[in-house]
């Protein structure tokens, strides 16, 4: 195991490649998460984070670069499980129990019907929702269903998390109560996560570093480090928080100054 | 509302659908005997074309007439009775139906799953497909017969109920064919990914993701296959002669109408409560298999 | 636009004169007798040869199959509309139109034909307008009771009356249900037309001719009049789509059916 989680190299995204709607989402961007670190990618719509997230989840191939996931290439990582998912919408199977819903993961990699239910539990009992186990989704909440889909993408102990805004869909109450939720759930397992968020407050409240994209074409225009150390209900009322909230908000406002169009390539 | 008073809310609605459909039955073997009091015997012109049907007892027999032919002897010095002979009609063709339209399910699902997986396919073969509807297979459905009995495959010979099975499986398949390439190709981009990043291959995404969510797509699509089967497979009995069921029953008893009306009338209605108890059993299928998601809004 | 266009419509052409050319070769390979399976090329002098009969018989199906379906668009519209309005009429209505959609209506020319005399077109014609004027309710109907709520919510704040809102929203809406409904009750029709002919009674349409051919061992005469009842039945789908395309210009047709 290699002392980085995720490792991207020099990537570029270009969709389109060659054709008259050529889009650059991504240009030259390079970067790190150590084990156990929490990293979020924020930035304007369309800066291309979600597009980072799914280079690093081998969802797609980068047009350039390289990316390492648990020191194998991502491809690899992908086959073996390195990591889990969660998407903005729970996605969870209305037609499996939630207990089922967890399994599924499992299902796929052929663990045998009783530690498959063992460790949906022991995921279901992580994020504190066992006791729904053999209800359905649609009797769940918001909330509830997005905390089932991080049991499930837990449920192989990967050593990472790639989150793509899982809380964006709820609303401000139980989306500060599922961050606090988050950060338990990191420190017990100890895994490294890649956050995409369009919050400012919800990305340095979770963060050990910040990362700001700039609009398309995707570049880092500035990492934020945050150390505010354990994070508690006080946290949010603190100094500390508002003045790094602050400065992450102003590495976001650099955009707005600069005469840039948002070009596609022309070729 | 609760759960349960929405399940007996639903119960109340649905009684009072089946009281309503039994008063409109009521108003229309009202309106039969009103015709016959006061319309033409011999059938009368409107705007010189004869266009009112005859009212005398010949062609429309009285309603009790109807009800009455059931409990009666099939022909004079016959040993069963109409009834019986409309219920052993219509058990054969529940049963020509029923394989007609498994296979029917057979070919859709398969056709449905190719296409799903090749874009190629389905860019060819589906505008075939609804052309094929527009064919009146029917039509060839003595061609289906002379074909069958030249196929000698081992022991096996083909019978001749089986080509009126078939002519009901190609009525029955489009429907399922395109309402589970729907329900096959109606997941979320979000959810496809998530099995990908599983590293999931294709047979696994089937079974685990589309087939499940292709099932609300399915069982009205099911609905009209078996309706369509039910249809086909009578229809073909009529159009291959074939004997035993009750498309059969109705043609004869059509033909020996002058003598005696009121027979027709029982195989109309036998071949109806055939058709709603087809409808009755997908009904069934559908509340079960979708007994755990989330209601939707009913008719 | 024109690469898109041509894109689609290639792969079906393609699939469509391979089979055609694998069914020619089939038959002479294999050297199938006519009465199984006649060759294409056969058909088609057959079409040719008895075009003047072909034509003749499809007029009497078409007939039989346009005034059903005229009959039962109009009477289905017009009973979805006062149902629409009149809750009891409704209720009465709509539980009979679902049972008569899972039975084989079909079977009630046998009944119409003792109905009327034996030289009459009406059974059948009665019989296509009675099977549209029940595809016809039922999507009318519903066309008419479902409507945007925001939609609804707009007209109610400018005060509109619910004539006004009839005529401006459901009937819109209904309109689209109605064009779905007629999509598939034209071809119904022909198809209907055609099916009652073997109910007895005139022996002059498609259906009968059919019949006639295939048991006077004139095969690939049979496939002949069979084409012509697919072109017939194309026919009616065809104008039905014309009638959408001009009824509702606003409608852009997504990519599958």
């Amino acid at each position: 195991m290699s002392d980085f989680a995720v490792d991207v190299a020099g990537v570029s995204m270009v969709f389109n490649n060659g054709r008259p709607n050529q889009v650059r989402a991504i240009d030259d961007v390079s970067l790190t998460v150590r084990s156990g670190e929490f990293v979020s990618l924020i930035g304007p719509s369309g800066c291309g984070k979600s597009t980072m997230l799914r280079l690093i989840a081998n969802l797609i191939e980068p047009t350039s670069g390289s990316i390492t996931v648990n020191g194998k290439p991502a491809a690899q990582a992908r086959l073996d499980g390195d990591y889990g998912m969660a998407f903005q919408q729970a996605g969870l199977f209305e037609w499996r129990s939630v207990a089922r819903n967890v399994e599924l993961p499992l299902e796929l990699k052929s663990w045998d019907r009783a530690k498959r239910r063992e460790r949906a539990l022991e995921m279901l009992r992580l994020v504190k929702l066992d006791e729904f186990a053999d209800h359905y989704p649609w009797e769940l909440s918001g909330g509830m269903q997005q905390r089932v889909a991080i049991a499930r993408a837990l449920s192989f102990s990967p050593g990472l998390l790639l989150m793509d805004e899982p809380f964006g869909a709820l609303d401000e109450m139980t989306r500060e109560h599922m961050q606090t939720e988050l950060i338990r759930i990191c420190a017990e397992t100890g895994c490294s996560v890649v956050f995409v968020t369009h919050s400012i407050p919800e990305a340095v409240y979770l963060s050990d570093r910040v990362i700001v994209m700039s609009p398309r074409p995707g570049r880092i225009a500035a990492i934020v480090e945050v150390d505010l150390g354990k994070r508690s209900e006080d946290t949010r009322e603190a100094t500390d928080f508002f003045n790094k909230v602050t400065e992450v908000r102003e590495a976001l406002r650099g955009f707005e100054h600069t005469d840039r169009v948002i070009s596609v390539d022309d070729r | 509302m609760g759960d349960r008073q929405a399940s007996r809310a639903r119960m109340r609605a649905r009684a009072r659908r089946v009281v309503m459909f039994a008063l409109a039955l009521l108003l229309v073997c009202a309106g039969w005997e009103l015709y016959k009091m006061v319309g033409p015997e011999a059938g009368g012109k409107i705007f010189g074309a004869q266009l009112l049907p005859k009212s005398e007892n010949r062609a429309m027999p009285h309603v009790w007439d109807m009800v009455q032919r059931f409990g009666r002897p099939e022909q004079r010095g016959s040993s069963r009775t109409v009834g019986q002979a409309v219920a052993e009609g219509a058990w054969y063709t529940f049963r020509l139906a029923s394989v007609g339209l498994l296979l029917g399910v057979l070919v859709g699902m398969g056709l449905a799953i190719l296409m799903a997986r090749f874009r190629v396919v389905e860019r060819g073969l589906l505008p075939w497909l609804i052309v094929s509807q527009t064919v009146p297979l029917i039509a060839l459905a003595p061609l289906v017969v002379s074909w069958g009995g030249r196929l000698h495959i081992g022991g096996f010979t083909w019978q001749r109920w089986m080509s009126v099975s078939v002519i009901a499986a190609f009525l029955a398949f489009f429907p399922i064919a395109i309402g589970a390439l729907r329900g096959l190709t109606s997941p979320p981009a979000a959810a496809v990914e998530l099995l990908a990043s599983y590293a999931a291959p294709w047979s696994a995404t089937l079974f685990k993701l589309r087939l499940p969510a292709a099932v609300p797509y399915l069982m009205p699509a099911l609905r009209l296959a078996a309706n369509a089967a039910v249809i086909g497979t009578i229809v073909a009995e009529i159009s291959t002669g074939l004997k035993g069921g009750i498309g059969r029953l109705v043609l004869e008893y059509m033909r020996e109408a002058t003598g005696d009306p009121a027979k027709v009338f029982t195989a109309v209605v036998g071949a109806s409560v055939l058709g709603l108890v087809m409808a009755g059993l997908v009904g069934l299928l559908d509340n079960y298999v979708s007994r755990n998601r989330r209601r939707e809004a009913t008719i | 636009m024109k690469r898109g266009r041509l894109a689609a419509v290639l792969p079906p052409i393609v699939f469509g004169i391979l089979f055609l050319a694998a069914w020619e070769l089939f038959v002479v390979a294999r050297d199938i007798k006519p009465y199984l399976l006649p060759k294409p090329s056969a058909i088609w002098g057959q079409f040719h040869g008895n075009f003047t009969f072909i034509r003749k018989a499809t007029q009497v199906t078409g007939t039989n199959a346009l005034i059903g379906l005229l009959l039962g668009v109009v009477l289905g519209s017009a009973i979805a509309f006062a149902a629409s309005r009149f809750k009891l009429l409704n209720e009465l209505i709509s539980p009979m139109a679902i049972a008569v959609s899972a039975m084989p209506i079909i079977v009630l020319v046998a009944i119409f034909n003792d109905l009327f005399v034996i030289t009459s077109e009406i059974p059948r014609r009665l019989m296509v307008a009675v099977v549209v004027f029940f595809l016809v309710f039922i999507n009318v109907s519903k066309g008419l009771t479902q409507a945007d709520a925001t939609q609804l919510e707009l007209m109610r704040s400018y005060g509109a009356g619910e004539a006004d809102i009839i005529r401006k929203v459901r009937v819109p809406h209904a309109l689209e249900f109605f064009f779905v409904a007629l999509r598939q009750a034209a071809p119904l029709a022909v198809v209907t037309a055609f099916v009652s002919e073997y109910f007895g009674g005139l022996q002059n349409g498609l259906g009968s001719r059919i019949s006639q051919s295939i048991a006077n061992s004139r095969d690939a005469a049979g496939w002949a009049y069979v084409v012509g009842a697919c072109l017939l039945g194309l026919a009616f789908f065809l104008l039905s789509i014309a009638l959408e395309r001009i009824a509702m210009p606003w409608k852009v047709r997504r990519s599958s059916s």
